[in-house]
């Protein structure tokens, strides 16, 4: 009965279907194809954590401690900016304010996340940089610090609506109730719906960390890189991601530095996984969500 | 009264907080626009760059920037929606299906700069395109994957599933109902999705560093297996490689770049706008 045509396609359908595991393969293997000879030659615990990261030098030293330390720093210098200011923007949001400044708000938002990487690293390169060099009197604002404020900016879209939704999906009869025993609406929101929409923040909070450690043209641009272990929010640090993206064009195909930035990938990978699948199970523990019309 | 007191003051410091998240966002819109627009002239926008980039325009990394836009569209459309197709309306809730889906959100977490290095491992070394404008676009291709399968969901899952029983009961097959009832009736939603998603793609960097961009060539590319300058790429280049670079480029070419993305977005929220106006069930 079918027509050829109606069946290529449903096999068609089918084999799409099935693109995206085919590529989480992909992307893994070829990480470990050109990342794993690194570990036969200098070992996965001088890897980790050696604390020199000299490249080039002779011989050259792949500890990427002071890596790791660089995008742990700079990722908990942003969330510790950017959850608490995006649940306090969330909550405005989507509770107190009236619907045309939300729209305003949301619309602000919204472009925020529009905006590519590489403008807002160059934007702080010109404007962030001098002013915390002069607020600190340091000898140049690119610094841990920098790479904290633009990132927790940068991370702001995905936690603000992850939390929204979290806070709209809480029912409506757990508001009604707390306000009919006379709660304030202030009241309801911290007591009755915060606690309601808890696992959601905690799965905002995953997939901005996600989000964050992942960054890598704006934290190349304006954290300063220094591959050295930072011990200050003030002193510049150079992340994993910027790394990769700084060393990756002078590092000569098949070398034991390209297979050092394939490895350096492959701890990535296997972090944003752990972060990702932490955050689906955040999202799916929570109130059953309502299905948005 | 004391807590209504709490209330008012509680209230007005999420409003302070709020403010502080999106004011920055319209005073960075103003910078550029400001800084950029006398860097703007016709002469920007169609010479190539001369003087070590120190002048002259940057056409060749907007027709790049353009280029690896469309190849990214022409791959991860087609994969995308048929994707979407298969998890809404074909398969069933099983643990394959979870799987796939899993797979999904760890392709959206994926670091950019790992999509790079899978690029370069794949598409430029391991099949040998070389950097290349195809490298490049199927490395971008399957960045925006997810958020084109995402958004394809959600535009068919908003189809009531009444119009999938009418078709049903009138003999239909399930690829007919996907073909005339569905998709005419989520092709609004999945364009938005579509223009976000590949808009997105068209201001990523750190995909492309390995895959296609070249700091300096200053003709157009002709084939899909050359290499291309491209915008994002272009303002990492005169703002941190090449030194005594003019303002007026430099925020010239940003402005160029925030142009066509946000182009891109108001398309999309038109779209949305319009369709969602002309909805009647």
């Amino acid at each position: 009965m079918k027509r050829p045509f109606d069946f290529i396609i449903e096999k068609l359908v089918f084999l799409s279907g099935f693109a995206s595991i085919i590529f989480v393969v992909l992307i893994f293997v070829f990480l470990l194809k050109e990342g794993l000879a690194l570990f036969s030659t200098f070992g996965v615990g001088n890897f980790i954590f050696g604390r020199n990261w000299y490249p080039i030098s002779d011989p050259p030293q792949f500890g990427i401690l002071p890596l790791i330390l660089g995008s742990l720093l700079v990722t908990a210098g942003a969330i510790i900016i950017s959850v608490p200011m995006g649940l306090a923007a969330a909550i405005y949001i989507a509770e107190v304010a009236p619907s045309n400044v939300r729209t305003v708000l949301k619309t602000g938002i919204e472009l925020l996340a529009a905006i590519p990487s590489i403008v807002l690293g160059f934007i702080g390169i010109i404007t962030l940089a001098p002013v915390l060099k002069s607020i600190f009197h340091l000898s140049s604002g690119l610094t841990a610090l920098a790479g904290s404020i633009m990132l927790a900016f940068m991370a702001m879209p995905t936690i603000v609506s992850i939390i929204e939704d979290a806070i709209i999906s809480v029912p409506k009869s757990y508001k009604e109730g707390s306000l009919a025993l006379g709660a304030t609406h202030w009241q309801t929101i911290y007591r009755v719906i915060l606690p309601a929409a808890g696992s959601g923040i905690l799965a905002a909070m995953m997939l901005g960390i996600g989000r964050v450690i992942g960054e890598t043209m704006a934290v190349l641009m304006i954290t300063g890189n220094a591959a050295v272990i930072p011990t200050s929010f003030l002193q510049p640090v150079r992340t994993l991601t910027a790394t990769i993206a700084a060393e990756m064009g002078e590092a000569v195909a098949g070398s034991e530095h390209y297979s050092a930035l394939f490895a350096i990938g492959i701890v990535l990978f296997i972090f944003s996984f752990i972060i990702n699948l932490l955050a689906e199970y955040f999202l799916h523990r929570g109130p059953r969500r309502k299905r948005k019309k | 009264m004391d807590e209504k007191l709490k209330q008012k003051i509680a209230f007005n410091i999420l409003l302070i907080i709020t403010i502080l998240i999106v004011a920055p966002v319209v005073l960075i819109f103003l910078l550029v626009l400001v800084r950029g627009l006398p860097g703007l002239s016709w002469e920007f926008l169609t010479a190539i760059p001369r003087d070590g980039m120190r002048a002259g325009g940057i056409f060749p990394a907007i027709v790049g920037t353009i280029y690896l836009t469309l190849g990214t569209a022409v791959f991860s459309i087609p994969l995308g929606i048929l994707a979407a197709i298969y998890l809404n309306e074909y398969a069933r809730r099983n643990a394959l299906t979870r799987i796939i889906e899993l797979a999904i959100i760890n392709l959206a977490g994926v670091p950019s700069i790992v999509y790079g290095l899978f690029g370069l491992g794949l598409f430029v070394t391991f099949l040998g395109f070389g950097a290349s404008i195809l490298a490049g676009s199927l490395t971008l291709s399957i960045m925006t994957l997810p958020v084109i399968i995402t958004a394809t969901r959600e535009a068919l899952n908003a189809v009531p599933q009444s119009f999938r029983e009418v078709s049903f009961s009138l003999g239909a097959t399930r690829w007919q109902t996907v073909r005339h009832v569905v998709l005419p009736n989520a092709i609004p939603g999945i364009l938005t999705g579509t223009i976000l998603g590949l808009s997105r793609a068209a201001g990523e960097t750190a995909p492309i560093l390995f895959t296609v961009a070249a700091f300096y060539l200053p003709r157009l590319p002709q084939s899909v297996y050359d290499q291309a300058m491209v915008l994002p790429y272009h303002i990492y280049v005169l703002s941190t490689q090449v030194p005594n670079v003019s303002v007026k480029i430099q925020y010239g070419t940003v402005l160029v770049l925030i142009g066509m993305v946000f182009i891109m977005n108001i398309l999309a929220a038109w779209l949305r706008a319009r369709f969602r106006r002309r909805k009647v069930w």
